[in-house]
């Protein structure tokens, strides 16, 4: 067990609905953005003055341009069905992190300003004036929201905590007060085209290391192509897949299968990222500028097809936003007309037969799979409903021999995020990361003490993250978590005649 | 016609007109802020069709709220479904003759009115009861529940115990809806009732029961899961 200034929740063998403790949370901060990560991006560079007004003006301008929003704020009944939801409430017991209190943290706010019972009757209805307390909490507990829609799940009205959290950001970025971590990375995507700042060159060495590493192992010549033009595959993936643990295992389980399947693709040192964190800060502007990479990426190789590597929020984007935001895709394939996720992509190919495995190599590993909350909740994959829990399920027990699933309320549309999405992915905030990661990993526990479950499979670079960081505070290995084209990548037969 | 009687008539005009008017100018505001992204809550029905019954679930049987609490889902369900029940029996107060479906629901409607106190009484138990649904609670919570029992109890008590001239009081409410004012019966526990459901009128517009219109507009609900199939334009509904 690591040493740390904050108590670890302990697991239980049940799951436990804790009593709230106020204030429990309320120290925790992430870092607030410097001047040179809020000015590439559109925002002031520190507290502007007028704060107040512009605030305010702020949040009328979002409520005239966002319809969840304005019917959100109008519409919760305060029946309670969220507050035992949220895994950060569940981990840390602050009941500022119940859905429903962090959003009536700008709801209060709301009903004072623009609504006639809190102009008139504040007392009565919890309306509250925007002052600079009530902006420092704005900033600690919309930051404590990973935006993973849980809530919005059991919500009878659909209210989606996320739509609130990200208004609250852009609000607070709008006068100054952003986040550092989101900010400094948008910063350099804006610049250098990913998430960390890795330039072409770096790029470039990393994919001959990965192609020497697989000639290592294999003994094929296994390709990791970057702007190769005229190539059919552009892969959008995660920078994390580039070098970070788990996650390169992934990359080369993806490399792997294109191989094999005889699929050329290729790299973009313009596009070489597939998170995009202006989903978190709420800021559509930046958003579609991140995004607006890959269609000119895309364009300028002349790809037929755009898949997307193992990515959860990134996937949000790429599957509900992109068309909107940078299509329409009519240069594409057209059967494909629409970026793929490399799960639906490797799918496919397991049925149509073109990839074999040797299921003994996972013989090593009980696995369970980590349904992301983003995939899970805001997006799909193949064409039905609850395809994305099906499609990740059927490609893992392609790949090895034993599967198990963890509790049915923890999985699927029930999903307990791991703690670190939504901009959380920093070493500030790790008391939340950890906390907020108890929920899953307190179902985990259940699948290991009964099933023996030795690894967890993800498709998403920040729960890998996230899960190498806080799973040694919980007593478990770091390296339970791997990605699922690992597994594949691991029992792909590769080179055997088809 | 007594002072009550000419009282209770303006008011119960300027409450519709209260009502009507401020819930259409939210429902206004709600249609016309558009919703630039995609983000209905999946899975999610791929078409309008499915759509239409995954609303219907929403509206008639609260599938989120089955998913997310049983009790809470038991209690609001009782009382909504009796409020549905309530309102259909008194429409016999409103049609001359009465629509043979209403009077067929009758009897049905008598044990609405339990229903809906055995639902409020147990929305309010979680209220006081459990700590997390008594933090998030504000004094306009614990109201606008004892606003709707008082309704309800008023109801039933007259109902059973303090009887009032019904024959009368339809002549008052068919004198409402066709301008041809009639005497309102005096009877202090229906001027409480009336009184009760006039205040649920003026509130409504400015209160949580927003919820109602809300929920057809809650874009996680409402939008088809179809994004790839159709671009979706930002502005659009």
């Amino acid at each position: 067990m690591k040493k740390v200034e904050f108590d670890i929740p302990v697991i239980t063998n049940h799951p436990v609905t804790p009593s709230i403790e106020p204030g429990a949370m309320a120290h925790v901060k992430p870092f607030v953005a410097k001047q040179a990560h809020q000015e590439p991006l559109g925002f002031p560079g520190e507290l502007v003055e007028d704060w107040h007004d512009r605030a305010i003006a702020k949040m009328g301008e979002l409520l005239g341009k966002y319809r969840s929003l304005v019917v959100f704020m109008d519409s919760c009944v305060k029946c309670g069905a969220c507050t035992d939801k949220c895994h950060y409430f569940l981990g840390t017991s602050d009941p500022k992190n119940m859905p429903v209190a962090r959003q009536d943290l700008m709801r209060k706010v709301y009903r004072r300003y623009f609504t006639f019972a809190g102009k008139y009757f504040p007392k009565l209805v919890g309306a509250v004036d925007l002052t600079r307390e009530v902006l420092e909490e704005w900033y600690s507990y919309y930051h404590q929201c990973s935006e993973c829609r849980r809530c919005s799940v059991y919500c009878p009205y659909g209210i989606d905590t996320a739509e609130v959290t990200m208004a609250g950001r852009e609000i607070l970025a709008s006068v100054g007060i952003g986040q550092k971590y989101s900010n400094e990375i948008i910063g350099k995507v804006h610049k250098i085209g990913n998430n960390l700042g890795l330039p072409e060159k770096a790029l470039v060495d990393t994919l001959i290391d990965l192609e020497e590493e697989v000639k290592d192992d294999t003994d094929v010549d296994v390709r990791f192509p970057l702007d190769v033009k005229g190539a059919d595959v552009l892969l959008i993936t995660p920078s994390a897949d580039f070098f970070a643990e788990p996650h390169v295992d992934g990359l080369i389980g993806y490399a792997k299968v294109f191989h094999q399947a005889g699929i050329s693709w290729t790299l973009s040192s313009h596009a070489s990222e597939a998170a995009n964190f202006g989903l978190f800060i709420g800021s559509q502007d930046n958003m579609q500028k991140v995004a607006m990479r890959i269609r000119e990426a895309a364009l300028e190789l002349g790809v037929k097809r755009i898949i997307v590597g193992e990515c959860g929020h990134a996937w949000r984007v790429a599957y509900s936003y992109w068309n909107t935001l940078i299509g329409p895709f009519d240069f594409l394939d057209p059967k494909y007309p629409a970026p793929q996720h490399i799960c639906e992509s490797t799918y496919n190919l397991i049925q149509q037969g073109a990839l074999k495995f040797n299921k003994e190599e996972n013989d090593d590993k009980i696995v369970t799979f980590h349904d992301s909350c983003n995939v899970s909740r805001a997006s799909r994959m193949g064409n039905m409903p609850g395809g994305q829990f099906v499609i990740p399920r059927e490609i893992i027990k392609a790949a090895c021999n034993h599967f198990v699933d963890m509790r049915e309320d923890s999985i699927k549309e029930g999903t307990f995020c791991c703690g670190g999405g939504g901009g959380l992915l920093t070493d500030d905030l790790v008391e939340l990361r950890v906390k907020g990661a108890s929920p899953r990993v307190q179902a985990l526990h259940e699948v290991i003490e009964q099933h023996g479950v030795t690894h967890m499979a993800a498709i998403c670079a920040i729960c890998k993250s996230q899960f190498t960081k806080v799973l040694p505070y919980y007593d478990m290995n770091m390296d339970m978590i791997i990605s699922v084209h690992q597994l594949v990548g691991d029992a792909l037969e590769l080179g055997v005649e088809q | 016609m007594s002072f009550f009687s000419y009282l209770y008539a303006v008011l119960f005009y300027c409450a519709t007109v209260t009502m009507v008017v401020g819930v259409g100018r939210k429902i206004r505001i709600y249609a016309k802020t558009p919703a630039p992204l995609k983000i209905p809550t999946t899975p999610a029905p791929t078409t309008r069709s499915g759509v239409v019954g995954r609303m219907i679930r929403e509206v008639v049987f609260f599938e989120s709220l089955f998913k997310s609490s049983k009790w809470t889902w038991l209690f609001g369900w009782a009382f909504h479904f009796g409020l549905l029940l309530a309102l259909i029996r008194h429409l016999r107060y409103f049609t001359e003759p009465v629509w043979s479906w209403v009077a067929f629901l009758q009897s049905a409607g008598v044990y609405a009115g339990y229903a809906m106190v055995f639902g409020l009484l147990g929305l309010w138990g979680r209220r006081l009861l459990v700590d997390r649904v008594r933090y998030i609670s504000a004094p306009s919570d614990h109201l606008m529940l004892a606003l709707i029992l008082g309704i309800a109890g008023s109801g039933l008590l007259m109902k059973y115990i303090w009887h009032t001239d019904v024959v009368a009081l339809k002549t008052f409410a068919l004198g409402l809806l066709w301008f041809d004012w009639a005497p309102l019966p005096d009877d202090p526990i229906l001027l409480i009732h009336l009184g009760l459901v006039i205040c649920l009128m003026f509130v409504f517009p400015i209160s949580k029961l927003l919820h109602v219109p809300g929920l057809f507009f809650s874009p996680t609900r409402n939008q088809a899961d179809d994004p790839r199939e159709r671009r979706h334009y930002p502005g659009a509904a």
